[in-house]
């Protein structure tokens, strides 16, 4: 997201959050103990926090990923029939068939680890242990050159992977079609 | 049989007809009784309109659309309304499900389905729209009904609690920006949401047309995020988050972001712009003969009240205010009507809308001239329909 655009998102925002209420008006729910909170969050932010703790290598990725994944996505990552690749299009979101890819498009490695820890495998999904996500996401990273192929995975090293397509992304511009006056 | 317009009546007697002629009885009155009561009432055998998907290898992660040609008004049944899901339709027994309220906030609480019933509701009209709805239209695809062009749009009247008064009850704690929403299906669907958003409009809804949410919409409870696109409008819910940053889940950076022509993706374009289709006379239907028929369609904007539909039979010539049906509502869709004779020669029939911000909805040329045709998502160009001298009307 444009910087400039942010600031100025997150100031509004700041106002609009002092105007909420202090207390609680109905006294309906009940409190949420930290084991619920525990169990429940799954959320993964670019910073990482929200990783839990483990770790996972290319080579032990190499090995779950075709257990767990290269039936739908290719032994390679090269995707098959509805099921996308996860591998290649980097220097080709200008071109006039941009592939967009993990590699190429998705901007973050957290969102990665995130997305195959809440969703896939797309039979199956939250199946996966934190380790099993580690380590397939290492693999993907590697088939995509954005890893080496010694590289492991835990809370710490897995949100200052620096994907090629980073800073790929701008806010919202519209309304950025200056049609005709309505009746002319 | 001599056809005299294009009600849907006729047009599916014709239909029939042509099937033979001797299949349909003559008009009379029955000399039986009826059918007695029934506990859930469900439509006449002589409707069939239903939605459209297409096979799938992965139909848990797939969409259906909305018939559009076959509606009258402005509310969608819900058991047509359209249908997008990335990991099946869960079963949920209401009396297990929970929606925990954490992050950024003094108290963190769980309510249960009780809880929502008993706290202060409304019930409000609005759209629901795909980012991807005429998707095809923008990459020079045009469909060729209006179900299979714009059917990723419904319209419900929508019961439930704003998500504001729920942040109210837990207390937000400085530095919270943003909200992500997440689904309680088996995929755990998530969205980043300003905090802005968040606190203006937003509903957490139980209720769908008078009645409890479908399970494919969301049933027993779900974020209606009015005016913005589908995605976000979190299904099943189960958790919300305060946080103080988006975090940039899938469905925000891999999907449902627009890659424009320099190679940069648009992302948070969370509005759907105004936008219109005539529903009637339109492609898949059959006028027959020279005479009358009122042109009808809808139009809707996230950004507000439509206030104005124009249509031109004229191949975009010229164009003419069509009639607006109240109610005319923020963020739902408004119904217009136009009377229109055809001459019997060949034409194409197009709408256009302004929503209360002065918007002008744009045609397809100025859309692509900007986005190019990398980005199919967020597309409300102007729909054409071309009607044939043999009165068939149709995408091209």
């Amino acid at each position: 997201m444009n910087k400039a655009r942010l600031f100025i998102l997150c100031a509004a925002i700041a106002v609009v959050t002092v105007a909420v209420a202090q207390t609680q008006s109905y006294k309906l729910g009940r409190p949420a103990t930290a084991e619920e909170i525990r169990e429940r969050d799954i959320s993964v932010a670019p910073d990482g926090s929200g990783l839990p703790v483990g770790h996972g290598t290319v080579t032990q990725g190499r090995h779950d990923y075709q257990t767990l994944c290269g039936n739908c996505h290719g032994d390679r990552g090269q995707g098959m029939l509805q099921y996308p690749a996860l591998v290649g299009g980097q220097g080709t979101l200008r071109g006039k068939n941009p592939v967009k890819t993990v590699g190429s498009y998705w901007p973050y490695a957290t969102t990665v680890w995130d997305f195959i820890h809440r969703t896939m495998p797309y039979a199956r999904p939250g199946s996966l242990t934190p380790d099993e996500t580690y380590a397939v996401t290492a693999f993907i990273l590697y088939l995509n050159g954005i890893v080496g192929e010694k590289a492991e995975l835990n809370k710490t090293t897995l949100p200052r992977v620096k994907m090629p397509n980073r800073d790929g992304f701008v806010g919202d511009p519209r309304p950025d079609v200056a049609a005709k006056k309505a009746g002319k | 049989m001599k056809r005299k317009g294009l009600t849907r009546r006729a047009f599916l007697a014709t239909a029939s007809a042509t099937l033979g002629a001797a299949a349909i009885p003559p008009v009379g009155f029955p000399q039986e009784l009826g059918a007695p009561r029934r506990a859930y009432g469900e439509r006449s055998p002589f409707e069939k309109s239903v939605r459209f998907f297409p096979e799938s290898i992965t139909p848990a992660s797939s969409y259906s659309k909305t018939p559009l040609q076959d509606l009258f008004g402005i509310i969608t049944p819900s058991a047509l309304h359209y249908e997008v899901h990335h990991s099946g339709v869960p079963e949920i027994d209401p009396r297990r499900h929970e929606i925990m309220i954490h992050g950024l906030v003094e108290r963190p609480l769980i309510f249960t389905m009780e809880d929502f019933h008993r706290l202060p509701s409304v019930s409000r009209i609005h759209f629901l729209e795909c980012a991807g709805n005429s998707g095809g239209e923008q990459i020079g695809r045009p469909a060729a009904n209006p179900q299979r062009s714009h059917g990723l749009l419904s319209c419900s009247e929508w019961t439930g609690v704003p998500l504001r008064t729920l942040l109210e009850e837990t207390e937000l704690k400085p530095g919270a920006t943003w909200i992500v929403a997440e689904g309680a299906d088996a995929g755990r669907l998530a969205r980043s949401i300003p905090l802005e958003k968040a606190l203006d409009d937003v509903l957490v809804a139980y209720g769908q047309n008078g009645e409890a949410l479908r399970p494919e919409q969301g049933y027993p409870v779900r974020l209606v995020v009015p005016g913005w696109e589908g995605n976000v409008n979190i299904k099943w819910l189960g958790r919300v988050q305060v946080v103080d940053q988006p975090y940039m889940t899938s469905y925000e950076t891999g999907h449902y972001t627009d890659l424009m022509p320099d190679g940069k993706a648009r992302q948070f374009t969370f509005v759907m712009e105004a936008k219109s289709v005539i529903t009637r006379p339109a492609g898949g239907q059959e006028l027959s003969g020279p005479g009358f028929y009122e042109i009808t369609g809808l139009a809707w904007s996230g950004r507000g009240r439509i206030t104005k539909a124009e249509v031109s039979t004229d191949g975009g010539k010229s164009w003419q205010d069509a009639q607006l049906n109240e109610p005319i509502l923020p963020k739902a869709v408004t119904r217009f009507r136009f009377p229109w004779w055809w001459d019997g020669e060949e034409t194409s029939l197009q709408s256009r809308c302004t929503d209360e911000t002065g918007y002008l909805q744009p045609t397809r040329e100025e859309l692509v001239a900007v986005r190019g045709l990398n980005a199919t998502d967020h597309y409300n160009g102007i729909k054409v329909w071309y009607v044939h001298k043999d009165g068939k009307v149709s995408h091209e």
